[in-house]
This record gives structure tokens, sequence and C-alpha cells, in this order.
């Protein structure tokens, strides 16, 4: 085997073997440099592996040399690939913020088992989002969400420690319900391997253990991405934890859940099965409209500008299974694209607020006041992103909205259409909030404040920039989301057919 | 009968509120599990879930014990929302027995389809006569590394949480356990045994049940046992808290790097048949490595999360 034949497994074995060696440095600098080369290596990686799949197809690696379903496969596809790039420029890019942040947050004894954490939880979200095998699934999941309950209860607010004990329970019972399905699954077809379960399902899927699997499964991921109302956990999770880790768990750790839930979905129940003889495509609609009101709406309310963009990942992410329930090929792929998309907005809004409390040392609103002039840089990516967040045209926002809105228009769904553009219209108020008091709010006393350091701007910056492009060019987001469909779709057509052939 | 035994354990363990009392209806309520697994001939599960569900569990859930109060405050919340919870959930997993497989059935399909190749075939691939070894560490080989990853992460993140304490001995000639000559004379005999019955479940894993997880927790409670005797001073010094952190990682480097090597040797990662002149050699060498690799990493986390909770001082003795 050539180099190039291991990139799938390079992407997870290397911040694999970082993370241990992290927790060895005394000093957290050292660490921290190490986790940076290693996320950076990952990405790089990551690029090289989609451009290998866009140009040869579907990439297989065996695990111990072992033929799949005997063996463990990982698998990657253009929406792997797709979302493993995701995962992995956030990572990179959001420790490349993270050192100084880090420090103010953090005392020097914990940073570098924080920093081998951190690679952990990164190593567990790119396998989860890899993997051609359900059980493989559930041990990176493990692994992802174990360092993240323990990052989260880093933050400096003693709060912090209560948000991550909720979202320990939440997240175990999620875990908990994504094993009990995977067991029903296996316990139907005896075996493990994604694309072996998708060809011997349609046989047994009339039956009461494959139903009850398929809920579990769904109410499981439902939990770890916070669809409404599951979402409980997840605000006081982002408020309290460390800036860098809100930054890359709001702008990865559902993602990767959703796609998962997209996998199991599409690609072992087929889309027959999951989105036309289940009535889940309705509940999905339902769920995302109310989370996308009700979240938006408590968002308007909130005084901690982190805990405003907390609730709106969770309408965010309401956005995402509106998508999915459509069950159309623009509905989901506006879904997977908005994926993408919301990586990149709330990824440069925490930075941004990270750099913020960095430098005033909160991020509730009143704090804010007169920013725009003091920290004008770090004030305008705020703007920059929001707007992306609202779906002003010209910024990555409005592109998946836009074609959210075409998906429910192609079905007629008028009423749909207009929630969508009411639900942009409340995150204009609240990121209008938040803008009005940075830019005509007067300067509270006491409060200093100067532009955040430039090894903290150039990744904002970067993603904001991102942003904008993704916003005027849409051959690559939209391509490789339609792409990643259409991937998906036919072969969850061809499963419907075999099912309506058998009696 | 078993199975009501757990679910009165169960219940006893919920309505009781002296957590002394529910720690140890836990230990019971592992063992009975690890007596049904033994029933259903899943031995290797069985062993695991007696060393770490009764055994270390409680030993560990004991040690935090000690740094709260021992009866549970008396609870306020409305409980009909959690219980519709388990009701529902209750429901759906009986919902879903209907149609599963009949139980010991021999079509059903978890026989039929990928285990006919692990019986048959792996004892001439892997070469090893224990199958569930050949298949947890090399069918199966990633997964396992993955779980020991978990391992380590859930170390560390009790180091995050609570650190451990190093440099002030409080329990310096202070014993845990009252002077008892008796007891500290047959716990010195024992410790050997403990270690040697250790080192024999950690390589005798190929052939019968155990492996580096199951060796891993006994060797760990070896020191635990002298921890809990002797005195915490004495106990690190044997084994000091930063060679601990140094152990872990090292049992992960031997896992991933025995991976590595392979893909060196041209094959794909954790392909163990590249490290031999034969497959099976290689197999059976890799096996070995790895399995060392787990038992390392899991001795050490345990023995760290010990240390970190019983190193903690107790609210009274703060003052």
């Amino acid at each position: 085997m050539s180099f190039s034949d291991h990139f799938p497994v390079l992407v997870v074995l290397i911040p694999l073997l970082a993370a241990p060696l992290a927790s060895l440095f005394t000093k957290g600098r050292a660490a921290w440099a190490l986790a940076l080369a290693a996320t950076w290596a990952s990405f790089l990686i990551s690029c090289l592996l989609l451009k290998q799949v866009l140009t040869t197809g579907t990439v297989r690696y065996y695990m111990g040399g072992w033929k799949p379903p005997w063996g463990i496969e990982y698998r990657v596809d253009v929406l792997g690939g797709f979302v493993l790039l995701i995962v992995t420029a956030i990572a990179a890019l959001v420790l490349t913020f993270g050192r100084r942040s880090i420090k103010s947050d953090l005392p020097e004894g914990r940073r570098s088992i924080f920093y081998a954490a951190f690679l952990l939880c990164f190593t567990g979200l790119a396998g989860m989002t890899i993997t051609g095998d359900a059980f493989n699934v559930f041990v990176f999941l493990e692994i992802s969400s174990l360092s993240s309950y323990a990052l989260i209860s880093m933050g400096r607010d003693r709060r912090a420690l209560n948000a991550a004990f909720q979202y320990l329970i939440m997240g175990s019972i999620g875990a908990t319900f994504i094993l009990i399905g995977i067991g029903f699954l296996y316990m139907m077809t005896g075996t493990l391997n994604m694309d072996d379960l998708a060809q011997r399902l349609p046989a047994v899927s009339d039956t009461n253990t494959i139903r009850a699997g398929f809920a579990f499964l769904t109410v499981g991921f439902g939990l770890k991405l916070a669809l409404f109302p599951l979402h409980l956990w997840l605000p006081n999770a982002y408020a309290y934890a460390p800036s860098a880790v809100s930054a890359f768990l709001a702008a990865t750790a559902t993602k990767v859940a959703i796609y998962s839930l997209l996998r199991f979905l599409l690609g072992i129940f087929g889309f027959g099965f999951a989105l036309g003889a289940m009535p889940f495509d309705m509940i999905l609609i339902g769920l995302g409209l109310a989370a996308i009101l009700s979240a938006s709406l408590v968002a308007v309310f909130q005084k901690n500008v982190k805990r405003m963009l907390a609730y709106s990942s969770v309408a965010q992410v309401g956005y995402i299974a509106l998508g999915i329930g459509l069950a159309s090929q623009t509905g989901l792929s506006a879904a997977v694209l908005h994926l993408f998309n919301h990586a990149m907005m709330k990824g440069a809004l925490f930075m941004a607020l990270g750099a913020i409390a960095f430098r005033i040392g909160s991020s509730r609103i009143e704090n804010l006041a007169g920013l725009g002039k003091r920290m004008p840089f770090t004030m305008a990516a705020i703007a920059i992103a929001g707007l992306s967040l609202i779906g002003i045209p010209g910024t990555a926002g409005f592109v998946s909205k836009w074609f959210l809105v075409l998906g429910t228009l192609e079905q007629g769904l008028w009423p749909l259409a207009a929630l969508i553009l009411f639900g942009s219209f409340l995150a204009l108020i609240y990121v209008g909030r938040i803008l009005e008091a940075a830019y005509f709010g007067t300067p509270k006393d006491g409060i200093e404040a100067r532009e955040a350091p430039i090894g903290m701007l150039i990744p904002i910056w970067i993603l904001v920039i991102a942003n904008i492009y993704f916003g005027l060019h849409t051959d690559f987001s939209y391509g490789l989301a339609e792409r990643a469909v259409a991937d998906l779709l036919p072969a969850a057509r061809a499963t419907v057919d075999a099912a309506e052939v058998m009696p | 009968m078993l199975l009501t035994c757990l679910a009165i354990t169960a219940l006893v363990a919920i309505r009781r509120n002296d957590l002394f009392a529910v720690v140890m209806l836990f230990g019971i309520y592992s063992f009975l599990t690890a007596v049904l697994f033994m029933n259903l001939h899943a031995v290797d599960v069985a062993f695991t879930e007696a060393a770490v569900g009764a055994g270390i569990s409680t030993v560990l859930m004991l040690s935090t014990l000690r740094l709260t109060k021992r009866y549970e405050a008396a609870r306020r919340r409305n409980p009909i929302l959690p219980l519709l919870v388990v009701g529902v959930t209750g429901a759906a997993l009986v919902y879903g027995m209907l149609d599963a497989p009949r139980f010991g059935d021999p079509m059903a399909p978890v026989h039929q389809h990928m285990a006919p190749r692990f019986v048959q075939e792996s004892p001439t691939e892997v070469g090893v006569p224990n199958m569930v070894t050949s298949v947890l560490a090399s069918y199966r080989g990633y997964d396992t590394l993955g779980e020991v990853m978990v391992i380590f992460t859930a170390g560390l993140a009790v180091l995050l949480l609570l650190g451990i304490r190093e440099g002030q001995n409080h329990r310096l000639g202070r014993l845990a356990i009252g002077d008892t000559l008796v007891l500290r004379v047959v716990v010195k005999v024992l410790i050997a045994f403990i270690m040697l019955y250790a080192l024999y479940v950690q390589f005798h894993g190929d052939f019968g049940a155990g492996g580096g997880f199951q060796a891993g927790v006994i060797f760990a409670t070896a020191f635990v046992i002298y921890d809990l005797i002797f005195g915490e001073a004495d106990a690190r010094r044997v084994m000091p808290t930063h060679w601990l952190g140094r152990l872990a990682a090292m049992g992960i480097f031997l896992y991933a790097g025995t991976g590595v090597a392979s893909m060196f040797l041209g094959h794909a990662f954790l392909d163990y048949s590249a490290l031999g002149h034969d497959p099976v050699h290689g197999q059976h060498l890799g096996i070995l490595l790895i399995e060392l690799g787990v038992g390392i990493t899991v001795f050490a986390v345990i023995l760290t999360i010990f240390h970190a909770f019983s190193g903690m001082r107790r609210p009274d003795q703060v003052s």
C-alpha cells in the first residue's frame, strides 16, 4: 500500500496519537504546538482525501486488512469527505485562535491535559465521520462525548460544572439509546457494516424490532444533535464552556451528530423506509419549525451573548432538520449546505466572542457597549458573520436559506417558506441587539478594551471571508452538497424498489 | 430467577437513601449480571463485568463516598416525567423484542451471517484458540483501540476535574484501615498472588477467558489494596503518580504503534499478518503486543482515578 492509501486512517490516527503525547508535556505551550501541528496535518490530509474521493469515487480502507463485514471499514464518500473537511478545518482554526484564550481560561497545570482532551474530542468526531461500521460510530461517539464533557467543565464560571453534568446525563442517555438501536439492528441482520446492513435490512424491515431500533437511534442522535425538544443541555453547555471549546463544539459536534443521523437514515435504513414508510419526515419538519421559532424567540431575550448564540444554534439545527424532513434532493442538499455554512458562521461568531471575553472578561450584552470603536476588527467580524446568520444576500447564510425556501416551494409548502423567513426576521432582531450595543451604546466605565491580538484575528477573519466567499461562489459548497445527496439517494431508491418488488 | 434478583436489587437500590448500602447493592447487581453473562456462555464478558463492575467500580464508588455524606438528601423533584420516560423506553424495548429471534435460536441472523467465519476460519486465519480474543483483538481490533481511548479519555477527564495532589501525602503514617497486624500480613501475601493472577489473565487471554482489560483491572487492584492497608504514602512510593500518566500513554503507543508498524510493512493499519514470517505468527505477535498495551493503559488509568479520588481531602479535614 502506498502512502496515499493510508489517508483515511491517518486523519484520525494523527490526533489519536498526538493526544497521549500532549498529555505528557508539562508546558502548556508545547502541548498546544503539538495539537496545532496534529490538527493542521489532519486538515491537509482531509483536503487530499476529498480530492481523491472526487476524482476516483468512494475511498475504502480495511482496518487490520479484514474485509467487511468481518472487519471494520473506513468508507469516505462525498458527504463524509465534506463533513470531515468541515471538522478538521474548524479544529485547526480554533486551535490557532485558542492559545491565548485557553491560557486565560485555565491554570498552567491543566493546560496540556486540556489540549489532549481537545485532540481526543477531535479524534472522536473525525472517526465518527468516516467510519463505515455502525458499532465503530458508537465507540468514537463515546470518545468525543466523554472528552467534550470534560472540556465544557473547564469553563471559568462554576456553572460550567453543572452544565457539563447536565450534558453528561443527557448525552449518556443518547449514547445508550444509540447502542440499543445498533443492538436491535445487529440482532435482526447479524452485521454491523453499514453497507451490509443496508443490503440486509429490507428483508426484515417490516418487523417491530427494526422499527424500535429506528426509534432508539433517532431519539439517541436527536439528543446528541440537540433536536427540539431534546436540546435542553445545549444552551448552558455552550454558554459556560471555555471560549475555544464553545467555538469548536458549536461548529462541529452537532454537525457530526446530524451527519451520523443522515448516514443511518439514508445510508442504512434507506430513503423509502426512513422518510417514506415512517412518518419521520413530517415529525422532522414539525420539530424543525418548533426549534426555529421557539429557540430564536428565546435567543432574542438573552442577556449573555454566548447563550444567545447557543439558542441560535438550536434554531439552526431546526433549519437543517426541516431540510431533511422535506425529503427531496433540494431540501436535503440545503440541509447539508447549511451544515457547512452554519459551521463557518458559528465558528467565527464564537471565536470573535472568545476574543472579546479575552479582552473584557465578559460576554454580557451590556458590557459590549461601545466595542465597535475599541475592537473594530473583532466587531466587524461579528457583524458580517451575524449578517450571514440572518441570511442577508451576499453571505453564505443566504445561500442555504435560499435553497431551503426553494425546497419548500417545490412542494408547494408556502406557509413553511413564510415561517423560515419569519425565523430570519427573529435572527435579525437578536443579531441587531448585539450590533446596536456595540456600535451605538456608550462604553461602560471601568471596562478596558483593546483590539484582539492578531493571532486571534487571523483565524476569525479566515472564517468571515469564507462566509462572504461562499455567499458569492456556490459551485464548491452547493455543488458538493448536491453531489453528496445525489450519491445517497439513488442507492436509497434502489432499496425502495427492491422492497416494493418483494411482497 | 437471576433476572428477578436483578430487578429486585435495582429497585431496592433506587429506594434506599443509605448510599453505602446502594454501593453494595450495585456490586451485587454487577455480580448478578456477571453470573447472567456466564449463563449465556459469554465468559469473557462475565469476567470483565465481575472485575470492573463488581470489583473496581465498587472501590471507586466507596472512595467517592468518603468525600461526601453517607445519606442522600431528601429529593424534591417531581418523579412523573422521569417515570414516563422510563415507561416509554421500557415499552419500546418490549415492543422491539416481540419480533426478535427466539432466545438461543441457532437460525438467528447473528449466528448465520458473520459468526460462521469467526468460528470456522479464525483458528486458521488468526490462530488463537479463544475466538472472542481473535474478534476483539484482530477482526475488530480497531474498535478495541477505540475502547482503550475511551478509558484513557476517562482518566484525562478525572485528572482535568480533580487533579492528583502530589507531594502532600496527608495520609502519611496514618493507616486507612486500623492497625491490624493480621490484615497486613494477609494482604502482603495476597498481593503477590493477585499480581501473578493478573499476569496469567494477561498472557493467557489467547487461550481462555481474559485479556488486557481484565488483567489491567486486577493488577490495579493489587495496588489499591496496598494503598488501603499501608496508606497512600507507601503506595505512591512504589508507583509514583507521575509515572501513571506515562504508563497510560505508553500503553496506547504500544497498541497504535503495533498498527503503525504494520503500515510501514506495507499492510493496512493493525494488520498484524505483516509482523511475522507467516501471517498466523504475525497475528500471534500482534495480539500479544496490543493486549499488553491494553493492560498497561487500563492499569494506569484505573489507578490514576483511584488516586484522584482517594487523594482528595474530606470536607472536615480541610479545616
